[in-house]
Order: structure tokens, then C-alpha cells, then sequence
């Protein structure tokens, strides 16, 4: 549950004056008060209310630098930033567009009850909604994927354009051109944001949760960053699934079952790098780093994912993300369980890297013979239908499983393709001290 | 179904005679209730006050110039107005009664005026 403003919320004070600003503050009010103008102003309108908020962060970037931050930053935020919108509407009283068809937007384009109505919206929902509100805006199946995790980004989790140019390896041109599109099509659509009827969400929130997913995945293993793993984005991610299984609209096993398994992911965190920025495979992690809170946050949403009858994509990587985080050791881990775990995988979610990861266990459970002949069964079909040949997971498992087999020539030759198809630095580096260490 | 406008007459000055934050608050969400059922029933089409501050007038001949606004019997000016659509001066009139300067203000108008409409 992430902190109310404190206007709302008196109680749960946040720290008194002075007191340093928790990381990312600003990126955070950022998002909760963008998402709270949106579904006050249209989706047709994201662009005051970004406008607005910009101006707000930036009064309190200039007033607080002197005086140090208020008694309660958030509160005082949420003032200004009403004020702001305001002020942002009556400048651009003759391009803004509101939603005649409600007819309580529709008293904002006038003075007389503009200010009266600003307060009553304002105050109409929980921060929280408007967030998933916007969550469901964001990822409207009318967008892209791309289009999707960009717009959560800059929206609710408070990215520049840059930083989201940065966390996908596109050029900063490329991410505005792909906001700009998307902007577009709220101004066409003017989609409002808010958790759709009963009928849509399923589907919608499918939609969602895969997007958290991806934003997750981004940050576990970074595909565009010098940096191996992205634990920021990892966090977004989980405070935005967090969001999903707090609210009694979205509180579903599946959501619960994707918090779950995120949660085990992010755990090991800190045994996944070094100092240096190298990578530590799951045999040489240091279990003791393994954060024991992140893990009993996610046997608790486990637990509460059991309760559904659909069994989904989610629940299994969870339950299998838990087996490792309950082993002992590598050696002691219950690899019959997971390859049970991944064959079911195979079947719900048939993919080439579902595929793999099955085989990499088989690798554990029946040894490297039986592991090649399955993973030549997957490769050997005509043409490569599964774009085996391009695969980084799939070259760097024929190295594994040959260096097993004592066929170092092979191994060498796996792990060195391999390394050139990843686009992660440090993971490229992992593969080729493997190559390296076989000898020549 | 017609356009009318509404022409408020009213005080001048309107918080300096409700003088209280408390009042001034509750006048303007009088107004809030008024025009958004306006809004609510898709009668609204805009509303605005005009400044009380200031104002000029030019006068016909040698359209002479002087500042305004115009004051109307007991300080009394045109202090905004609404427009909204409605089947018949009736209804405009009926519609005009919500108005919340005229449960305010002792001696405060709103006149209802049909927009005329442009005849092929």
C-alpha cells in the first residue's frame, strides 16, 4: 500500500520538515498526481495535466531548496498542483477540450464554476483508483506494447522521455514520436481512464498485468542497459502490482500469482551482481543475500493465488521461482518439481523459451544426454521454425550441456555464439569466461 | 430548441457584500449546483462573468470614450453571462430562476434573451 497524500489521509504522517525526501518522491507524486488530473481533465487532455504537474514539481523543486521541504511535502504537492491545474486551464481556456457529453466537466470551462469543480473532482476518488484508472488507459488494447509500457512509464511511474530512451535502448526522438502516437490517440479515442465494466476486464486486465510483466522482466535481466539488472524498474513494476492486489476490483489469484513471482525474483537482487557490475548465476549465488522480506511478501500472495481454479502462466512461474527461493542450496533444490512445473508450463504456455528453460532442468533431473537429444529434437525441425538458431538461451544451453558431455570443442563454440546474440553486457561477459575457461 | 442568453445584473462588488470566505464559498457552489445541472440535462453551452474591474464605453457622434462598466440604477452591472438551449422562453425563464444571484442579492437581474438564429 503506498503512502496517501496526507491532506486525505491524516494519521500517516509523513516525515516531519526537513527531513530528507524518500527516494524517488518526486518521481512518485509525479505519477499519482498526473494520474489524478487524467481522470479529472480526459486522457484528451494528458498534456495539461503533465504541464501542470511539471509546473508544480518545479515550484517545489524552487520553494523548498531555500526552506527545505513542508511538515507534509505530498499534502503541500497536492495543494499546488490543484492550483497549478487551474492555472493552467484558464491560460489555455480556448485549446482545451473537455467531454461535453459530462456534465460535470463541462463546468470547467467556466469561470464561474471552475475552481468549485476542480475541488469537487479533486476529491471524488482514492488516489489508488486513479491510479489503476490510468493503469487501464495506458494499456488499452488500442495501444502497442511498446506504446503501453512508454505511456506507464512517463505517466505513472514519472520518467522523462530520456530516462524511458535509457531503460530501452531507443533514441529519445523514438520515444517521443511513440508518446506523441499514443497522446494522438487518447486525444482521438478521449479513452477514460478507470477499471472497465465487469464485461471488459478479464481481457483488460490481462492486457495490464502483461505489460507489469514485461516492465518487470526489463528490469530482471536488462536487454539495453550497461547495468545487468535494473532493480528501479524492477520496483515500479511491483509497486504498480501491488496496486492491482490491493483494490478489490483487481484483486484476482493471477494478479496475485504475477506479485508472487516477482516478489522471488526481486529477492535475489542483491546476490545477482557483484561490486563490479558482473552477473552471478543461480549456482554461485550467496543465499544469505536473498532479502527475507521480499520472499514472505511472496508466499503470502502464493498463498492467496492458490484460491482460483484457473491455473495460469503466472502461477507457474511462481511456483517455481519459490522452489528455488525455498532450496537450501543449488545441489539441494526439488528439480523434479520444477521440471514438473515447466512441463505444465509447456502445455498452458508453449514457447521456444518456456521450451529451453524446461530443458535446462532436464539438464539437472536426467543428465546432459538426454537434454541434448530433446534440445536437437527442438532444433532439428526443417527451416528452424522456432528460431532456435537465434536464440542466445538456446546456443549458451548446447555449450552447457556439451561442457557436461566433455566435449569442450562444442562448448566452446555454444557458449561463444551465444554471447553473440545477448544484448546484455554482463551476461555477455559470464558466457565468454565459460568459453574461456574450457581451454583451448 | 433555441439558444438563450442570460444577462446577470447584478452588485458591482458581489464578495464585498457576502464578505465572509464561509459565504463566498457557498455562493459559488450555489453556482456549481445550478450550472451543472444545466450541464447534467446538455443544456449548458458556456458561461462566463466579465470582469467588474474595468470596462469602456464609446459613445455614438464623436464616439467619445469612457471607462466603464456601465452602471445600471443601484450600482447595478452586467456582471456575466450564460448561454444555454431550451424549448421556449418558458422553459429559459424557469431555467433562469436557479440563478444563485437572485436568491443573493436584493435587487439583482437576470435578463433571458432569445439568440436570434441565422434564417436560410
Amino acid at each position: 500500500m503506498i503512502d496517501g497524500p496526507g491532506e486525505r489521509d491524516a494519521g500517516k504522517g509523513p516525515p516531519p520538515g526537513g527531513a530528507p525526501l524518500a527516494a524517488h518522491f518526486f518521481r512518485h507524486e509525479s505519477g499519482r498526481l498526473v494520474a489524478l488530473l487524467t481522470r479529472i481533465l480526459g486522457t484528451e487532455n494528458l498534456e495539461i495535466a503533465e504541464d501542470a504537474v511539471q509546473e508544480t514539481l518545479i515550484q517545489a523543486m524552487e520553494t523548498w531548496k531555500l526552506a527545505g521541504p513542508p511538515e507534509n511535502p505530498p499534502a503541500w504537492l497536492f495543494r499546488v498542483a490543484k492550483n497549478k491545474a487551474i492555472d493552467v486551464i484558464r491560460r489555455q481556456r480556448h485549446s482545451v477540450r473537455f467531454d461535453f457529453s459530462d456534465g460535470d466537466r463541462i463546468l470547467l470551462n467556466s469561470e464561474y464554476t471552475l475552481a468549485t469543480t476542480m475541488e469537487t473532482l479533486w476529491n471524488k476518488s482514492s488516489i489508488e483508483d486513479d491510479m489503476l484508472g490510468m493503469m487501464f488507459a495506458c494499456c488499452h488494447p488500442g495501444l502497442n506494447g511498446e506504446s503501453q509500457i512508454s505511456l506507464v512509464l512517463k505517466t505513472l511511474c514519472g520518467f522523462s522521455t530520456a530516462e524511458i530512451a535509457q531503460a530501452f535502448l531507443a533514441s529519445e526522438d523514438t520515444v517521443s514520436k511513440r508518446l506523441f502516437r499514443a497522446k494522438e490517440f487518447f486525444r482521438k479515442e478521449r479513452i477514460r481512464p478507470g477499471i472497465p465494466p465487469d464485461a471488459e476486464l478479464k481481457e483488460r486486465l490481462g492486457v495490464v498485468l502483461n505489460s507489469v510483466y514485461l516492465l518487470f522482466n526489463e528490469g530482471y535481466r536488462s536487454t539495453h542497459d550497461e547495468n545487468p539488472i535494473r532493480t528501479d524498474l524492477m520496483g515500479e513494476a511491483l509497486l504498480l502490482g501491488r496496486l492491482l492486489a490491493e483494490n478489490p476490483h483487481t484483486a484476482e489469484p493471477r494478479v496475485f500469482a504475477l506479485m508472487a513471482l516477482m516478489c522471488f525474483h526481486a529477492s535475489r537482487s542483491d546476490s545477482r551482481v557483484t561490486s563490479e557490475g558482473g552477473l552471478v548465476l543461480l549456482p554461485q549465488q550467496d543465499r544469505g543475500l536473498w532479502d527475507e522480506r521480499l520472499i514472505t511478501e511472496g508466499c503470502a500472495y502464493l498463498d492467496r493465488a492458490s484460491t482460483g481454479e484457473a491455473m495460469t502462466s503466472y502461477h507457474l512461474e511462481a511456483a517455481i521461482a519459490y522452489e528455488h527461493c525455498r532450496a537450501e542450496s543449488f545441489a539441494a533444490t526439488d528439480w523434479a518439481r520444477i521440471l514438473h512445473y515447466y512441463q505444465w508450463l509447456c502445455r498452458i504456455a508453449p514457447g521456444p523459451m518456456a521450451e529451453l528453460n524446461r530443458i535446462i532442468v532436464v539438464m539437472q533431473v536426467s543428465g546432459p544426454a538426454e537434454a541434448l537429444r530433446e534440445l536437437e529434437g527442438l532444433s532439428d525441425m526443417k527451416g528452424d521454425p522456432k528460431g532456435m538458431q537465434g536464440r542466445c538461451l538456446y546456443h549458451s544451453l548446447l555449450g552447457e550441456i556439451h561442457a557436461r558431455l566433455g566435449d569442450s570443442e562444442r562448448a566452446r563454440a555454444g557458449f561463444e555464439t551465444a554471447a553473440g546474440l545477448t544484448q546484455n553486457e554482463a551476461e555477455r561477459k559470464v558466457l565468454r569466461d565459460k568459453a574461456e575457461r574450457l581451454g583451448r | 430548441m433555441k439558444e438563450y442568453m442570460f444577462l446577470f445584473h447584478g452588485p458591482r462588488e458581489p464578495m464585498s457584500i457576502l464578505k465572509s470566505p464561509e459565504k463566498m464559498q457557498a455562493h459559488m457552489q450555489k453556482w456549481a449546483a445550478w450550472m451543472g445541472d444545466l450541464g447534467q440535462k446538455g443544456k449548458l453551452v458556456s458561461a462566463q462573468p466579465l470582469e467588474a474591474a474595468s470596462g469602456k464605453q464609446i459613445h455614438s457622434g464623436k464616439q467619445a470614450i469612457t471607462d466603464g462598466p456601465f452602471m445600471e440604477g443601484k450600482d447595478l452591472i452586467v456582471g456575466g453571462y450564460l448561454i444555454c438551449k431550451a424549448e421556449s422562453y418558458d422553459e429559459a425563464v424557469s431555467l433562469a430562476k436557479g440563478c444563485p444571484i437572485l436568491s443573493e442579492f436584493d435587487n439583482a437581474v437576470v435578463e433571458v434573451r432569445v439568440v436570434q438564429e441565422m434564417k436560410p
